[in-house]
């Protein structure tokens, strides 16, 4: 074994301090004996178990595959005192559970503004009308038989971290940061569909609809739609799930996940756009001098630590694995740097897996942990040259009530029982 | 809006100036053209290939569905109400959730009042004091209203309970005016001229950052608050079961 200290070693200790110490003589308490006793075998290993000896289910028995009957506690979760009512209410994504960058379908966050719609794919169709060469009507099969595409993108909701405007609010980066998930689509160009049925030249906007109780509807520049949308039928190689759109759902790359309709059946044409109530009363988001910033597609770099956070505690002392996921509606991300001391001092992670274009990247950074307390915190930088602001420089500028489209750095603190908790920072 | 609106087409229109310039480009690097093909008239860019896939909508179809409405009143179907007519429907089809007048029961949406509250700290958006275009009253109202029993409403009552939102609101200020197909997308809203475009790329531009500080960026931070002194989450047993 080399005596050199290896580069990375290097940079983790002078990340941590005094840290690397810690490591080596690090006892899990599970091992632990009282001193002077001779270790105990551990009967896991010395005693045959079941399922050594007995046979498991046959092939037959899991058509459809589910979790581990032990990973139970990896759902979505939603906070009741959110909303009214379940069916115009949120969910959220259990980041701290998750690794890569991939969301299984299962537990991909939902939003909904009249509950999910449960449609026959049979029964579906989607319209094209208004400043159109020829109005047309579309059933799924058609859509199946047009060039598709494969895409990784994130949808996040423009109120993911909302209530997070005025301080620390909830204690977990489920709850925080959990209005996102990130997965492979499969779908048309929607320019394919457009190019069917003719765009008029002074069609500017498109307004989506949704097929569901809340009609939900939104404008899109002609421009975003002809450049990358896509109108997706698959979510990670299989039929999108009821709670995402099933079986139709706009994908709109980069931009806030309410653009993003579901069970879409319906796209207008227009020379203006609708101003309909997702876009005035929703998703418009009010500055300090009480006017209010409309049409803010584009959600900005964001990142968060998922492990340690407060529901996934440091459990033990030396050898420990920092991880979280950034994101970017402008770009793909380039950096992420981790502060451990509430961002006096930085060092980059390693990002580790496909590192792509509007999509979560996943990254790392291993470490000792000598039991001191951390205030943890990331910070995003995307292929535009935007750094993720601190939740302070965010307020400067916008104030408190935008409710949407916070992207400040989230801080963990991590206590030196391991205990880590949602903190505001000053 | 209407500043927003010529912002947009301020956009469209440097859009549109980048096309010569690109063509421009793409001529000067395309190789000299023989004289015979020079003689020539330059061929318009070919027609997207059509796949032939989908059916002409029919007009009964696009009526069917198509029941949009912008501020510009396009989409307004034929009909009309008053705030008194309104006032009835709304105790009998809405007042369950927002209320009597409009304030909200529980956590359902308040729809009146808070006018001039929005620089405040806890501002009241409503129908009048936030919304820009009375027409999405109507549109939204016709689209997804009342909760759980949506487009059943005929468009008179539709007309009706906009006006009554709009009297709850003093924007409408005699509850017998007659709302109708011609002069709802007339009505002025209070914070009209509350709205402008996105301009994070202007506003925010401090946040394109080079050089991010790394090592002794300030002084050494405090916790000022904690999420577990407000005590709102939810624990391990609330999430759904799963069996």
């Amino acid at each position: 074994m080399s005596k050199e200290p290896t580069a990375e070693i290097l940079n983790r200790r002078r990340f941590l301090g005094v840290a690397g110490l810690a490591g080596a003589g690090a006892v899990l308490p599970q091992f632990a004996s009282a001193a002077g006793e001779a270790p105990k075998p551990d009967p896991l290993i010395t005693e045959v178990q079941d399922w050594n000896r007995h046979l498991g289910d046959g092939v037959d028995k899991r058509p459809y595959g589910s979790p581990s009957k032990y990973e139970k506690h990896v759902i979505r979760r939603d906070v009741s005192w959110l909303t009214a009512s379940p069916e115009s209410s949120v969910n959220f994504t259990p980041l701290h559970e998750l690794d890569g960058i991939i969301t299984p379908s299962g537990v991909c966050f939902e939003r909904h503004h009249g509950g999910i719609a449960e449609l026959n794919p049979a029964d579906h169709r989607l319209m094209i009308h208004g400043l159109v060469d020829k109005p047309l009507v579309f059933t799924m099969e058609d859509i199946k038989r047009m060039p598709r595409v494969n895409r990784v993108y994130f949808l996040e909701c423009a109120a993911n971290s909302g209530m997070e405007w005025r301080g620390a609010q909830l204690n977990g980066c489920q709850f925080t940061h959990g209005m996102i998930h990130n997965v492979m689509y499969t779908g048309v160009p929607l320019k394919v569909l457009l190019d069917e049925a003719g765009l008029k030249p002074m069609a500017k906007w498109l307004m989506l609809e949704g097929a569901d109780a809340a009609g939900m509807n939104r404008s899109l520049p002609v421009h975003k739609a002809l450049d990358d949308v896509l109108i997706a039928f698959a979510m990670n190689g299989e039929a999108l799930r009821p709670e995402q759109g099933y079986p139709l759902r706009a994908v709109i790359p980069g931009w806030e996940g309410n653009l993003w309709v579901k069970w879409l059946r319906r796209i207008e044409a227009g020379d203006q756009p609708w101003q309909a109530r997702e876009e005035t009363s929703k998703y418009t988001d009010l500055m300090a001098d009480g006017r209010s910033r409309a049409f803010t597609f584009v959600m900005d770099a964001k990142s968060v630590v998922t492990n340690p956070s407060p529901q996934a505690p440091l459990k033990h002392k030396g050898r420990n694995v920092l991880t979280g996921v950034a994101w970017s509606g402008r770009g793909h991300i380039k950096r992420v740097d981790v502060s451990i001391d509430g961002g006096r001092n930085w060092q980059a992670a390693r990002l580790d897996g496909p590192v792509l274009d509007r999509s979560m990247a996943r990254f790392y950074v291993d470490f000792d942990w000598n039991g001191q307390e951390m205030m943890v915190q990331s910070r995003a930088m995307d292929s535009t040259g935007y750094v993720q602001p601190s939740k302070d420089e965010l307020r400067k500028v916008r104030g408190v009530n935008s409710i949407y489209h916070n992207n400040g750095i989230q801080t963990w603190l991590v206590r030196p029982d391991g205990e880590t908790e949602n903190v505001e920072i000053g | 809006m209407s500043r927003s609106l010529s912002l947009i087409a301020g956009l469209a229109a440097a859009a549109l100036v980048a096309v010569p310039l690109t063509g421009a480009i793409a001529e000067k690097a395309a190789p000299k053209p023989s004289k015979a093909a020079a003689t020539k008239t330059v061929a318009p860019p070919p027609a997207p290939v059509k796949l032939g896939l989908g059916r002409q909508a029919l007009p009964e179809e696009i009526h069917a569905w198509d029941t949009d409405v912008r501020p510009d009143g396009v989409g307004l179907p034929p009909g009309k109400g008053t705030a008194k007519e309104g006032d009835a429907l709304f105790q009998e089809k809405c007042s369950t959730c927002h209320g009597e007048f409009g304030e909200g029961v529980g956590r359902y949406p308040v729809l009146s009042g808070g006018v001039g509250t929005l620089t405040a700290d806890r501002p009241d958006k409503t129908v009048g004091s936030y919304w820009p275009d009375a027409t999405t009253v109507y549109d939204y109202i016709s689209r997804a209203m009342p909760f759980g029993n949506a487009r059943s409403l005929t468009a008179d009552e539709a007309y009706a309970l906009t006006a009554y939102l709009l009297n709850m609101s003093d924007v409408i200020k005699d509850p017998d005016f007659e709302l109708n197909q011609g002069n709802l997308a007339k009505v002025k809203m209070p914070n009209a001229d509350g709205f402008y475009l996105d301009d994070r790329e202007v506003s925010e531009k401090q946040f394109w950052n080079k050089n991010p500080c790394m090592t002794n960026c300030g002084p050494a931070p405090k916790v000022i608050g904690r999420a577990i002194s407000v005590d709102v989450t939810p624990d391990e047993k609330a999430g759904p079961r799963v069996d």
